[in-house]
């Protein structure tokens, strides 16, 4: 990524977890043995919903589902089969990630606060089915003969190591994941789905692979925490403080980083295990109670969470370094250029049709949105839609890049059936879009916000990189490259949206209200830069109620009402119909123009 | 099994899931206050359940020395106390800690509120729960009177066969909760409070130009949400036992109603709490007894699934 100059982070994981290595070995307190191998389980534990929750901002209230799984695994595979943790911990991390699968598929379709809510009901359905089935109490059997390769150790260091692995693991896997497509897409998600899709992300696999790796983490370190525990009960692991405790260790270090749930767990776990041996006696909930302030601390204090804030303290707040993009537009437009070509363009001669809209419907209740709409939009042009507020303008921008889906008729593009199809899938076949309300991801800088449509057609990192600068030299805003969206202005963020459609490598791109709210020497630019756009052989359909521009800019109107296509033709003609004018432009225009 | 016994069988799950679901329909009411029409993501709420049942349980024995017929009417005056206690923790609560990320504080930020709500009160959840378990300690208790024992005997019917039992004091306890859901649905209708409340749920920014004090609204609002779920948790305390992390249990139980019942939606609410009362007292016909709680998630989970609009909700999606 261009913006994140990533700060050292392999040297700071290589002290950390020698440090914590050197530590384990010199404490020879079986009770503190203990505590510092139940601070790796809860810290990968916390990685692992991070992993999820944290980068694509879907609450899970479920985790112990995967976790409580993995442990029973585990014993029972001892149990029954005589499987030695060494082999049944890595298959525990299959089936979690399995596991992951099966809820993520229905789970998925929900969002908000009914995703947190529905991923409550498994561990919990979980739980008494292991209770029905007899599982109330089961033991790992102690091995005589050889301990060591039943992963029973006398000397309780071991685990520690053996832990202190798994969270190298864990922390490695989760720090190249995050700074790969992986954690780009996941943290666009979290920010605007919409606006993910509309770029080419394609949300529901990547948020399936999520939760798939989520839950083979949970799983792995369930099965570990039975082996060090020796004994597992439905309450122990698939109880909602397991859940709680996951997402408390990585909301109160910082979510959407490696260190978050590392700094939480390192915090929380002795402190909760102290005070419960303190306290135990006289106050039974103790550790709950811990948990529980220290979440409310967080979100009151700190939301963001302390290595945040640290971190914010620390750089006083100020932006992150700059991005070096190069500034070679001659290079790029030439490089566009050809991406673009290579893209279908000129097999196809100019003037025939690229979009083909028939018989389109949309209602919403009983209101007629998009009524009976057909229409084409041909290679090449450059085509307004206008019409009044409410004339089912952006809703029909919806239908075209799959949103929403149509009630009836058909959208093919370039000969190919669209409708019915998910945005992502719309903008991988050729089609991008910006939105009359701007989408940007607030929270990644401009590159980022740019890279995340650039991997949709990139084989590589680099060639993403590349095609990000490209995009943002074309539309000039290669200066701005290290902002964040969130600080950009209005004219910012719309040439960052028509960026991060170019580099999708679209043939037909939607503008919805691009010049709302910019002043005259803005709308003069962008409009400038639109019809430049049509060299590339991008074709454009823009909504837009700035008459004086679109006249100028636009070979051919279509003007809606109601839902329904009023008129089409050229500037001239529309400007002249009398129901246009009537339904939207006014009498007024006629004296002006 | 004869016939009749089946049949009998099926009644007396039956009489079991309405006696239920009619405290359950209460308690639903009162999550449907500050889920379905506030949007506040209460994870809290089954401990507000249980702190109502502890609340009824303490009035019970403080009751019991002063009035007439306390094994009559003591489990009944102590869970309707209960209401007015929780309503005061959960004002407090509010003002001190809901408040701060939800209402007109955090309209602006709508997915990040709704982020900050969940986790908020999954800490107040684990609090309340854990500090119930240091202020009331682990072992169950229970209100139990001679009612909550005795029951009606209907029949013998279908010739000499069959006999239904209906628990007297779970039939006490339904009929109060019907009650207390009527009183609250006229209340939240018919008086200026439950409009002013319903405005500012419904359009905080347009309340307060007609001079609501949507703050205080919410705060009220609330509390009594949270205060109705606690009269439903001290009825329920009449006739069973409860330990502080009972909590949990009610929490997937009043989601499953108030979602099923549609988002907004009071009566709906109720009704949704009542089938759900249903599923968990009939799934032992067809079920081993331990899955009873399973039932109800999966149907939760099917609700949310396939219908989260609920069954009487239209516009429901709007969160």
């Amino acid at each position: 990524m261009f913006s994140t100059a990533t700060p050292k982070h392999w040297p700071w994981m290589l002290g950390f977890v020698v440090a914590y290595g050197l530590l384990a070995l010199v404490v020879d307190n079986p009770y503190y043995q203990l505590i510092m191998s139940n601070v790796l389980v809860w810290a990968i534990m916390g990685l692992s919903w991070n992993l999820l929750s944290g980068y694509s901002g879907l609450i899970s209230f479920g985790h112990a589902a995967f976790f409580g799984t993995g442990a029973y695994f585990v014993v029972l595979a001892q149990v029954s089969f005589g499987l030695s943790p060494w082999f049944g911990i890595p298959l525990a991390g299959l089936i979690g990630g399995i596991a992951g699968i099966i809820v993520g598929i229905p789970t998925f379709r929900l969002r908000g606060h009914y995703f947190a809510l529905a991923m409550l009901a498994y561990p919990l359905a979980l739980l008494s089915v292991f209770e029905w089935l007899g599982y109330q109490e089961v033991a790992v059997p102690m091995v005589r003969e050889t301990p060591a390769a039943f992963m029973q150790f006398a000397d309780r260091r071991v685990y520690v190591l053996i832990g202190l692995v798994l969270l190298a693991l864990a922390m490695i896997l989760t720090r190249r994941l995050e700074c790969s497509r992986y954690g780009l897409s996941l943290r666009a998600i979290k920010q605007d789905e919409t606006a993910a899709e509309a770029a080419g992300v394609d949300t529901l696999a990547w948020k399936l692979k999520s939760i798939a790796i989520s839950g083979s983490m949970a799983g792995a370190i369930g099965g570990f925490y039975a082996v060090i525990q020796l004994i597992v009960t439905p309450l122990s692991v698939f109880g909602v403080l397991v859940s709680a405790q996951a997402l408390i260790v990585a909301m109160f270090g910082g979510v959407g980083t490696v260190w978050g749930p590392v700094i939480g767990a390192v915090t929380l776990v002795p402190l909760s295990a102290w005070l419960d041996a303190e306290l135990a006696e006289v106050l039974p909930g103790i550790q709950g109670v811990v948990y529980g302030i220290a979440i409310i601390a967080v979100i009151m204090l700190a939301p963001e969470g302390i290595f945040w804030r640290v971190r914010d303290m620390l750089r006083g707040g100020s932006e992150p370094a700059n991005s070096s993009i190069p500034n070679e537009p001659d290079a790029a437009i030439a490089r566009f250029n050809d991406r673009q070509g290579g893209s279908g363009m000129q097999t196809t001669e100019a003037g025939a049709p690229l979009l083909q809209v028939r018989n389109l419907c949309k209602s919403f209740g009983g209101l007629k949105a998009v009524a009976d709409v057909s229409f084409d939009v041909r290679h090449g042009e450059i085509l307004g839609i206008i019409g009044p507020n409410g004339a089912g303008k952006t809703t029909l921008f919806n239908l075209l890049n799959g949103i929403s889906p149509a009630d009836s008729g058909t959208i093919e593009f370039e000969g190919q059936r669209i409708d019915g199809q998910r945005p992502n899938r719309i903008c991988g076949a050729g089609i991008g879009r910006t939105f009359q309300v701007v989408k940007p991801f607030s929270r990644l800088s401009v590159a980022d916000n740019v890279i995340v449509g650039a991997y949709l057609h990139a084989s590589s990192i680099d060639e993403a990189r590349e095609r990000t600068a490209d995009a943002l030299s074309i539309v000039g805003l290669t200066q701005s490259a290290g902002l964040l969206a969130g600080n950009a202005g209005n004219r910012d963020l719309r040439l960052l949206e028509i960026a991060r459609a170019l580099a999708t490598q679209p043939r037909l791109l939607l503008v919805d209200e691009v010049f709302a709210g910019l002043t005259a020497a803005e709308t003069k630019e962008i409009s400038a830069l639109l019809k430049s756009l049509t060299a590339y052989g991008i074709t454009l359909a823009i909504i837009e109620h700035t008459m004086q521009a679109m006249v100028q800019l636009v070979d051919r109107f279509i003007a809606l009402d109601h839902g329904q296509v009023l008129a089409t033709g050229t500037p001239d003609q529309i400007t002249r119909d009398p129901a246009v004018i009537e339904a939207y432009l006014g009498k007024k225009w006629l004296t002006d123009a | 099994m004869t016939a009749a016994q089946h049949l009998e069988n099926i009644l007396q799950h039956l009489t079991a899931g309405i006696l239920t679901g009619a405290i359950y329909g209460l308690m639903c009411v009162g999550l449907s206050l500050i889920f379905g029409v506030m949007r506040v993501i209460n994870f809290a709420q089954g401990e507000f359940a249980m702190l109502g049942m502890y609340a009824a349980w303490y009035c019970f024995g403080l009751f019991s020395g002063f009035i007439f017929w306390p094994d009559l009417i003591g489990p009944y005056l102590a869970a309707l106390a209960a209401g007015p206690i929780v309503f005061v923790i959960g004002v407090a609560l509010h003002k001190l800690l809901v408040s701060q990320v939800t209402g007109t504080s955090s309209s602006t930020l709508d997915a990040e509120g709704h982020y900050a709500q969940l986790i908020l009160t999954l800490g107040i959840s684990l609090v309340l729960a854990n500090g119930g378990l240091v202020v009331f300690g682990s072992a169950p208790v229970s209100i139990s009177t001679s009612l909550s024992s005795t029951p009606w005997i209907v029949g013998p019917l279908w010739g000499q066969d069959l006999l239904l039992f209906i628990n007297q004091g779970q039939t006490i306890a339904a009929i109060i909760a019907i009650g207390v859901a009527l009183i609250f649905a006229a209340l939240m209708t018919r008086t200026r409070l439950g409009k002013s409340l319903r405005a500012a749920a419904d359009n905080p920014e347009a309340a307060i130009y007609m001079g609501i004090n949507v703050d205080r609204a919410y705060r009220i609002a609330f509390g009594f949400g949270v205060a109705i779920t606690a009269i439903g948790g001290g009825l329920l305390a009449s006739t069973n036992p409860f330990q502080p992390y009972i909590g949990i249990e009610f929490v997937v139980v009043m989601y499953a109603g108030v979602v099923l019942g549609g988002l907004g939606s009071v009566s709906g609410a109720f009704i949704g709490g009542l089938v759900i009362g249903l599923v968990q007292q009939m799934s032992p016909l067809v079920l081993p007894t331990q899955l009873q709680n399973t039932s109800v998630f999966v149907c939760f989970l099917i609700i949310v699934l396939l219908k989260p609009e609920g069954l009487f909700g239209s516009a429901a999606r709007r969160a």
